[in-house]
């Protein structure tokens, strides 16, 4: 009779065999992400199940989000405070912001996790004219933004958020922007990856220097261009 | 409820509630697991005099593993399942629109994952898992026939071991698997480690990976439903021996019930 523990070790080789495929793929994965990432794009315009979202890398935004669930504010309740080393403090109801000069940017959205969404378009205030209207004073570096999910912050420097391509944005893919996306006005920070777009934005502040946002508490480039932190080489966006 | 002896090998605690659950079964596992109880309090009343086996094990069980095996599985299995569990959240946009905290499911996420290959390294101290181990590695000629024949879905027994040939693919391409995913993690976890491209494809295997040993999983847990006898075998460490006869012949031969 045969016993058992005798034979050819095929377990220690099929697992050795998957650790070389892991490491086999990890090296090109890249690349196959690349071409598959294309390939998909066309199969997903065809989809109208849908399937193929849940596929790796299967187009459009992922959620992610640091707060407990997703707060919602309704377009008559939503309030904008601009506050901190300004001349006028205020606060904007969606309406005010509507009644502002608008700007629409059609852009490539880029995460730091690797994920792309290509060409979209975005609406809002520049947030240059938001400071011009508060008047800035002297001695102000920095912008603080705060959420309404009481828990994400973001920040960038004055010179940064003076850009023609920073905005507090009210419109995405030309709808408005959904509670899940964020809504009903986010931030959009267009050369920059996509966490230092802020969802559920609800307050700016001027400050005297920067002061890091979530992410950037753990780990995450404070100064995040497209294609020139977090270690990537992502093309700009913008 | 009366338990029945532990061996010795292993050296985890002996005594920890293995045989917690036992007592709520209902329909044909019920009826088994009183026989079970029945039988050990049999046993451990005569064990003294007759040495009916070696241990005091009933001649209708056999000892398929022991405590230190069974906590090893346990703690993998509890270890797996927040790493699933978590990936989910973090992955499916409908179950991440319903938790959101991002930060937290990813650092849950990555302690499972980190922590998973430790029960299995600790095992190693256990006479019998090593044993087990080795079995679980080496191929017979009937290991290949029971392979061919479920591939090719041939009705009627099919001769294994103490471990059918699927069980020791599973095992072997979940080791190798878990090896991968652990290292895949380690180059996402700690952006600054390695280059883009190595970041990428990291992502590229940790996801594509991750889809299937979820496939993989759930048909293990299949397979576990479908077959009260393997569970048990795994929560009390005792298996029938009517059903080892059936599912793992050349084992149950190794282990003759006494007198024979």
């Amino acid at each position: 009779m045969a016993k058992d523990g005798r034979g050819a070790p095929v377990g220690r080789r099929v697992m050795l065999g998957v650790l070389g495929l892991g490491v086999l793929g990890a090296a090109t994965g890249s690349y196959v992400q690349n071409s598959y990432d294309n390939l998909l794009a066309q199969i997903s315009s065809r989809d109208p199940t849908g399937v193929t979202g849940l596929l790796p890398g299967g187009g459009g935004f992922r959620f992610y989000s640091v707060s407990e669930s997703i707060p919602h504010r309704s377009d008559q309740d939503y309030k904008l405070t601009v506050d901190g080393l300004v001349d006028r403090p205020g606060s904007y109801s969606l309406a005010d912001l509507h009644a502002m000069p608008s700007t629409r940017l059609v852009r490539d959205v880029q995460c730091v996790t690797g994920w792309r969404v290509p060409h979209y378009a975005w609406t809002g205030v520049k947030l240059s004219d938001l400071l011009d209207k508060a008047g800035v004073q002297p001695g102000a570096k920095a912008l603080r933004f705060t959420c309404f999910d009481g828990v994400y912050t973001e920040s960038l420097t004055l010179d940064q958020a003076r850009r023609p391509d920073m905005l507090a944005a009210y419109r995405m893919d030309d709808k408005p922007v959904t509670a899940a996306h964020g809504g009903p006005v986010r931030l959009y920070a267009a050369p920059m990856y996509f966490y230092k777009s802020a969802k559920w934005l609800s307050g700016i502040t001027v400050t005297d220097h920067v002061e890091p946002g979530y992410w950037e508490h753990y780990g995450y480039d404070v100064d995040a261009w497209v294609g020139k932190s977090n270690g990537r080489d992502d093309d700009p966006t913008s | 409820m009366t338990r029945l002896p532990d061996r010795a090998g292993g050296g985890t605690g002996t005594g920890a509630g293995s045989g917690a659950g036992t007592g709520s079964g209902t329909g044909p596992g019920g009826a088994v697991r009183g026989t079970v109880g029945a039988a050990a309090s049999a046993s451990a009343s005569a064990s003294a005099a007759a040495s009916s086996s070696e241990d005091g094990v009933p001649p209708d069980l056999l000892r398929r593993f022991t405590t230190a095996e069974r906590w090893v599985h346990r703690a993998s299995a509890a270890l797996m399942g927040v790493a699933i569990v978590t990936a989910a959240f973090l992955y499916l946009p409908a179950l991440a629109e319903l938790v959101g905290r991002r930060r937290l499911l990813v650092i849950v996420h990555e302690w499972s994952g980190v922590l998973l290959p430790l029960p299995l390294l600790a095992g190693l101290a256990s006479k019998a898992f090593r044993a087990d181990l080795d079995r679980l590695n080496r191929f017979a000629t009937y290991d290949w026939r029971w392979l061919s024949r479920a591939v090719r879905r041939v009705p009627g027994p099919r001769v294994s071991g103490k471990f059918n040939a699927g069980q020791k693919l599973y095992a072997s391409f979940m080791a190798g698997a878990v090896l991968v995913m652990l290292g895949t993690g380690i180059v996402m976890w700690f952006p600054y480690l390695t280059p883009l491209v190595w970041r990428t494809g990291s992502t590229f295997v940790h996801d594509w990976l991750a889809i299937f040993i979820g496939v993989l999983v759930i048909g293990h847990i299949g397979m576990a439903v479908r077959d009260p006898d393997a569970r048990r075998a795994l929560r009390t460490g005792f298996a029938d021996r009517r059903w080892a006869r059936r599912e793992h012949p050349l084992w149950e031969k190794e282990n003759p019930p006494p007198g024979e």
